[in-house]
């Protein structure tokens, strides 16, 4: 025994870690959006409390509760970071991308002929990755460079005035459905199920995909309704900032 | 009951595939068969009936008709599944059959699985890996394995590499050198087994990037149009997992 252990080991070639990294990347990156697009929406919908909530969190995620005073830079940062990790996200899963027509072809031939909801899922989910490169990056441009022309009054003209709808509108279906996709692909992707379970579990989590996107849609589409109503009201003021009601 | 009551047979009208590729005129196209169903009728018996009264021409795979032998493979309607295994009374009147994507095309619905599989075998080394097997004594008895053990395993090793899994494989289509389920579910098998010494970083070489575990996207055709239900899922997400921990 004693020989074995003066033998040379055999050579073991480096192993490359970066597809791991990249695929562990691929998938944080996706929860962390997903985890930022459902706190986004209650934040957003804070208008169905009233213009003073709304305008309570904007002053919120401005720091004037913590700093005294409003800094919209903070707004501008945290659009950043987003739109950092957004650009991190659909650079990464551009490597799923079908890479050339050949492979589209086969894919669209593929998607079709199976009839198969998770592959089709799939496929709907590199449509609106696609269509939200463009979509997300515009709103987050916006939010980036115009913080403070966010609030009660400023934030309706322009979904009313400025036809900013126009954008949320299909933003939010998209994003959505993306979410909601990613989410119980991301589930299969890593979850820890036991063959005999996996089915069960499986449905189990489609079906809270189906209620979450469901219960967004509803809380989105309440919302942009009622910032269009407020911007309608509004627009022959457009431009005008809200005062709260209650000043001291 | 003095009369058992007769079923009303359905005249089924399957168009086939016909190509053959090692003839130069050969176009592809498809040609309409019509047969009349009998009772617990599979594919494997259509097929059969027409080439045995219509047209001996007709080329396809069987070997054990039993859903054993993974010979049968072709796309039923658009999905993969053995032609043995299916019966014809659930399919509709006119339905179509398609030799698998993804492999070399024989003619007809037959297709060189064989070949792929091997090329994969080759590639992810499903074999026994040990450094003493050129002194294993054959004569003596095999060491026990842990009964729970042996059964997961063979779990695993019911795969009949019908090929089914890359044919329901959105990424397998797109991409030709990714291993599909089929492989990774080898590469699980075998780092189960007690007697290969391969450890997780020497597997990483083998599924450790895109044409392995890391580019399976989850899309779950294989899982769901395994004929021998294999835990293909489960499987693919513990590899990933033990591959991102390397
Ligand atoms: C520029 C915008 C985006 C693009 C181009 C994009 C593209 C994609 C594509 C093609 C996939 C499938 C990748 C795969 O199957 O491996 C994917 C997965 C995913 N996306 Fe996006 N996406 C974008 C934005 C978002 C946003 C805003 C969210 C959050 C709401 C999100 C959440 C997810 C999740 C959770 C996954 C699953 C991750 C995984 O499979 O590892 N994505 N994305
Ligand atoms: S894993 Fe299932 S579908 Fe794939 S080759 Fe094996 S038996 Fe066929
Ligand atoms: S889960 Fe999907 S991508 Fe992965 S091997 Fe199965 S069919 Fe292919
Ligand atoms: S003939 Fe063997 S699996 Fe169908």
């Amino acid at each position: 025994m004693g020989a074995a252990a003066l033998e040379p080991k055999p050579m073991r070639q480096k192993i490359n870690r970066w597809p791991a990294r990249l695929d562990v990347a691929q998938s944080l990156s996706g929860l962390l959006l997903v985890l930022f697009i459902w706190g986004h929406m209650f934040f957003e919908s804070s208008i169905l409390l009233g213009k003073d909530a709304m305008l309570w969190v904007t002053r919120m995620f401005e720091g004037a509760h913590l700093l005294g005073r409003p800094y919209p830079v903070l707004v501008s940062v945290a659009a950043a970071l987003v739109l950092a990790l957004v650009a991190l996200h659909a650079l990464l899963a551009l490597r799923k991308f079908p890479a050339n027509y050949r492979q589209y072809h086969r894919l669209n031939r593929h998607v079709s002929a199976m009839r198969h909801l998770d592959t089709t899922a799939w496929y709907i989910q590199v449509i609106t990755g696609f269509a939200l490169f463009f979509l997300a990056s515009a709103h987050l441009l916006v939010v980036l460079l115009q913080p403070e022309n966010i609030g009660p009054y400023a934030s309706s003209d322009r979904v009313w005035s400025g036809r900013f709808w126009l954008l949320y509108g299909p933003l939010l279906l998209i994003v959505h459905l993306h979410a909601g996709i990613g989410i119980y692909r991301l589930c299969l992707k890593w979850g820890p199920f036991p063959a005999q379970r996996l089915g069960l579990w499986r449905g189990r989590i489609k079906l809270a995909a189906y209620c979450i996107v469901a219960f967004y849609l509803c809380l989105g589409t309440a919302s942009l309704v009622t910032y269009m109503r407020i911007g309608a009201q509004h627009a022959p003021y457009a431009g005008e900032r809200y005062a709260p009601e209650a000043v001291e | 009951m003095d009369n058992i009551p007769v079923r009303q047979h359905r005249t089924l009208t399957i168009n086939i595939l016909r190509h053959n590729p090692a003839d130069g005129d050969s176009q592809p196209r498809l040609q309409a068969f019509e047969v009349d169903e009998t009772d617990a009728m599979t594919l494997f018996i259509a097929l059969n009936v027409i080439r045995e009264e219509q047209d001996p021409t007709l080329t396809f795979d069987f070997v054990c008709r039993a859903g054993i032998c993974g010979s049968c493979g072709m796309i039923i309607n658009g999905r993969p599944g053995l032609a043995c295994r299916t019966l014809t009374r659930d399919l509709p009147d006119e339905f179509t059959l398609l030799p698998l994507p993804g492999f070399e095309l024989i003619a007809d619905l037959s297709v060189n699985t064989g070949k792929w599989m091997r090329g994969m075998a080759e590639r992810l080394e499903t074999w026994v890996h040990a450094s003493d097997l050129a002194g294993v004594d054959l004569d003596q008895m095999e060491q026990p394995m842990d009964p729970h053990l042996a059964e997961q395993i063979y779990e695993l090793e019911r795969c009949i590499e019908c090929g089914c899994c890359i044919a329901a494989c959105g990424t397998a289509q797109m991409r030709d050198d990714f291993v599909g389920a089929v492989g990774l579910n080898q590469v699980t098998r075998f780092r189960l087994d007690p007697r290969d010494q391969r450890d997780d970083s020497d597997f990483y070489q083998l599924v450790g990037d895109d044409s392995g575990v890391f580019g399976c996207m989850t899309l779950l055709g294989c899982e769901d149009m395994c004929p021998k239900d294999l835990p293909l899922a489960t499987q693919i997400a513990f590899l990933r997992r033990r591959m991102v921990a390397v």
